[in-house]
């Protein structure tokens, strides 16, 4: 386990550095959920599978396709067709796949360990944290669906006048 | 920590990804980038709860987690929404042109 924390952290940092010194945004984006997928193998390895898995679905699931889509609407210009071309040549792709494929090898033998001694390795598991979550921290759950609430409005008020050529209050 | 990984080593690479986003925040001129730079330390911070957490073996450092997840989500929504609108108004991405105000 100590092995696998400490690769899947340099991985972290390698994937994150590279992200922000790409020119394209695809490949920063690729970049990043590397990066995200290696955080959630250290989640994994020390012990808090279910801040990993939340990892995985939320931010690489969610957050970064939501970015996916704003670079395609983005894109969206006469001159989109002719950058899409220089996407998937292999010197793009292999980077990133590479670093997840030692991730998802890494996986297999927490998986695998984990099958093969009967007990899981999961230090705080979902029920402590959904103990913790509704009862001391009910208030922060409120809050934090307060800034949902917010948070929904606010992009359905900016984003309902985002086609138009603005100027409108 | 369960398997003998020091507090320390963690909440160094949670350290190293936070200052990786602050300079992608810095150094990178598109909003773009610049968005995804913030998404990386809000990463790094729960990334640090996450393992202060796991060190003691409190479920607090994941409720935290949850939360710092909540707000990059309600963060990121607002702001690709501006993002869009900067888009639309003055064509291009640079944070630059956005820096005067014409009131």
């Amino acid at each position: 386990m100590t092995v696998i924390f400490y690769l899947s952290s340099v991985i972290a940092l390698l994937a994150a550095a590279i992200a922000i010194s790409r020119r394209n945004a695809f490949h920063a984006l690729l970049y990043v959920v590397v990066s995200l997928l290696a955080v959630a193998v250290t989640f994994f390895s020390i012990g808090a599978a279910f801040a990993g898995a939340l990892e995985i679905i939320v931010y690489a699931g969610a957050i970064i396709v939501l970015f996916i889509f704003v670079v395609m609407m983005l894109n969206l210009g006469p001159q989109a067709a002719g950058r899409a071309d220089g996407l998937l040549t292999p010197s793009m792709w292999f980077g990133p796949a590479l670093l997840a494929l030692t991730l998802l090898v890494e996986l297999s033998v927490i998986l695998i360990r984990a099958a093969g001694t009967g007990t899981s390795d999961t230090a705080v598991g979902p029920r402590e944290v959904a103990l913790s979550l509704f009862g001391p921290y009910a208030i922060g759950v409120e809050l934090a669906s307060f800034l949902l609430l917010a948070g929904l409005v606010g992009a359905a008020r900016l984003g309902s006048g985002a086609r138009s050529t603005g100027g409108d209050r | 920590m369960t398997a003998g990984i020091p507090l320390e080593h963690g909440l160094l690479v949670a350290a190293g990804l936070f200052v990786i986003g602050f300079i992608g925040v810095l150094v990178r001129r598109n909003l773009l980038f610049q968005l995804l730079s913030i998404e990386i330390m809000l990463n790094a911070a729960g990334m640090a709860f996450v393992i202060a957490g796991a060190r003691w073996g409190e479920a607090d450092g994941q409720v935290l987690f949850i939360f710092i997840l909540v707000m990059a989500a309600a963060e990121v929504a607002v702001g690709l929404a501006l993002l869009l609108r900067l888009s639309n108004r003055f064509g291009d991405l640079d944070g630059d042109s956005v820096s005067s105000m014409r009131g």
